[in-house]
């Protein structure tokens, strides 16, 4: 194929101005709830006109591997997002964001392979930029990639570290770097690929030793850094709608990312970092006390269920046990039983219960919850000392009393649901498996809580089977 | 310092600034669409795959090309997919509930 309409690059960089302010547009409008779905329309309208003129140009003059790769790609994108089950999204926005790192990644390489044979011939903040993208975007793929399997739990979520692990890492680090310099400065296609290949290994060495519990911060903060690669692709190739769509993700996806952290109230080093050595020696301190002869009460979902129907408030606490058991439906059921019974039920959401921030609304969006028994954590945590019963499904850290009154806790200082002020606690949960944070909790050691041990969804079928016998 | 690096530097310098403005403020509930759609948006990588894959001469361009072709194309595809799919959530008006 040659190229039918090829255009001049003046009026490309026009159309690339009118893409960019679609899609600064888009984002402006994501940021707000009404706008939201708009938002993310009027983004995809400035992609497809970045990409549509993008083919008019006349640096193209092939189109068959395009269109073959763009249909390979688009089938696969439609049918992972069409398919997806809800629960399943964060690992999702985790893999679509590793394959666009690893996207920036290749066109490094590709553009250095090409220009290496005339060694001299390019300025330096081209390759520069070139070692940038190709380190940044195969950080991201990796990263992304160790992310996904952790929230897809194909990998123990917990933190995997072992001794002087930031020692290494750092070596590795300057390995990247190292390679990085010599791959610029020599313009030898070895020296990019084990820059490209040490810079897999990093990305697969950071993500591994932080919890699942920060997944989302780390997704967010691997987004922006995808962000900056593709910038970095875009003064390679001198385009400018690639330095700014990548740099508005770089920037805006660094703020959302902070955001995140303060939601959980720490700072994006700590989150980060933390896992090299805090996290796991106060999760073993944790782990002790938690043995101290404390005891645990367990119930049975009839008694539970009594319980519950028999309460005048009762409030729901739903974590990441609800998303994966998949027991939003029958949450619902269960409420609208014991809503009919005169029993007033709302829903306490913490902003990061979870998965990501969010998380919970989509679910019980999904089915169907009315908007005003969703409660955030600031309206939820004042009503808990008039709730008779808590009832708390598969939610874990965000409870934990330990983050108010123990400084030796990971967890001091985040903000949580102050479930232990109502008057009864019912906990659902697989077992006493610590959570995702690999942090005990002292919830359920407390005088006031009752255990319904097994999997979310049928322990509150269950429930529903006991309150319709109540 | 050439006159093409000083302008992509400002191009640059005013997406920075851009990108730090636009959210400011973003109620939680958004987060993770908000992560979603921007992470959409990062495909643009696409462009610079479809350059590259037009212009390709060797065989090992090609093949790295190609392969980038795919992956910005899934990102790009899927991203605002799944972005749009997690939003339709919130659509939804409590009085939809019967």
């Amino acid at each position: 194929m040659t190229l039918p309409l090829a255009l001049s690059q003046n009026v490309i960089n026009l159309m690339y101005g009118v893409a960019a302010i679609l899609l600064i547009v888009g984002i402006k409008r994501l940021s707000h709830p009404s706008t939201a779905r708009s938002g993310n329309a009027v983004a995809a309208v400035g992609m497809a006109i970045a990409l549509v003129f993008t083919l008019a140009s006349p640096v193209i003059d092939s189109y068959w591997l395009i269109a073959i790769g763009v249909a390979i790609g688009a089938v696969i994108g439609v049918a992972s997002a069409r398919l997806v089950r809800m629960t399943a999204m964060p690992q999702m926005v985790a893999l679509f964001n590793g394959v666009g790192g690893g996207a920036a990644a290749l066109i490094a390489a590709a553009e250095f392979h090409r220009l290496a044979p005339d060694p001299g011939a390019v300025s330096g903040d081209i390759l520069g930029a070139g070692m940038f993208s190709a380190l940044i975007g195969s950080i991201s793929f990796s990263g992304s990639l160790i992310a996904f399997g952790k929230l897809q739990e194909l990998l123990p979520g917990r933190p995997i570290m072992f001794a002087g692990q930031q020692v290494v890492n750092g070596l590795v680090f300057g390995a990247a770097i190292l390679f990085a310099i010599l791959a610029g400065s020599t313009e030898d296609q070895v020296w990019m690929v084990l820059l490209i290949v040490t810079a897999l290994v990093f990305g697969v060495m950071l993500v591994l030793p932080i919890g699942g519990a920060d997944m989302p911060v780390v997704i967010s903060f691997l987004n922006a850094f995808t962000g900056l690669a593709a910038a970095s692709t875009g003064f390679v190739l001198d385009n400018a709608a690639l330095i700014i769509g990548g740099t508005l993700v770089g920037a805006s996806g660094t703020l959302l990312t902070v955001l995140m952290g303060r939601a959980m109230n720490r700072s994006l080093a700590n989150v980060l970092f933390s896992g090299f050595g805090v996290a796991p020696a106060a999760g073993a301190a944790g782990g002790a006390a938690g043995g101290d002869g404390q005891v645990v009460r367990e119930i049975g979902a009839d008694d539970a269920a009594v319980m519950l129907a028999y309460a005048k408030h009762v409030m729901v606490v739903p974590g990441y046990g609800l998303a994966v058991a998949q027991a939003q439906h029958a949450t619902r059921e269960l409420a609208d039983l014991l809503e009919a019974r005169g029993v007033r039920v709302r829903y306490a959401i913490h902003p990061v219960a979870g998965r990501m921030p969010g998380h919970m609304n989509v679910l019980l969006a999904e089915a169907n919850v009315p908007y005003p028994q969703l409660l955030d954590m600031e309206d939820a945590n004042p009503e808990f000392t008039r709730t008779d019963v808590a009832l708390v499904i598969g939610a874990n850290d965000v409870t934990n009393p330990a983050a108010r009154s123990n400084p030796e806790s990971p967890l001091y200082g985040m903000p949580i649901l102050d479930v232990d002020h109502a008057e009864h606690v019912i906990v659902l949960k697989r077992s006493m498996n610590p959570g995702f944070a690999g942090i005990e909790n002292e919830l359920y050691y407390n005088a006031k809580t009752a255990m319904l041990f097994g999997d979310a969804k049928s322990s509150v079928e269950n429930l529903v089977g006991g309150v319709k016998n109540a | 310092m050439n006159a093409t690096l000083v302008s992509s530097l400002i191009i640059f310098a005013l997406a920075v600034f851009l990108g730090f403005e636009l959210i400011s403020r973003v109620p939680t509930l958004l987060h993770t669409p908000l992560m979603s759609g921007t992470n959409a948006i990062h495909g643009i990588v696409l462009v610079g795959a479809m350059l590259i894959a037009g212009s390709a001469e060797s065989n090992v361009e090609k093949g790295l090309a190609f392969v980038a072709l795919v992956f910005a194309t899934v990102n790009v595809v899927g991203g605002f997919l799944v972005t749009d799919r997690m939003l339709d959530m919130f659509r939804r008006r409590p009085d939809d509930r019967e």
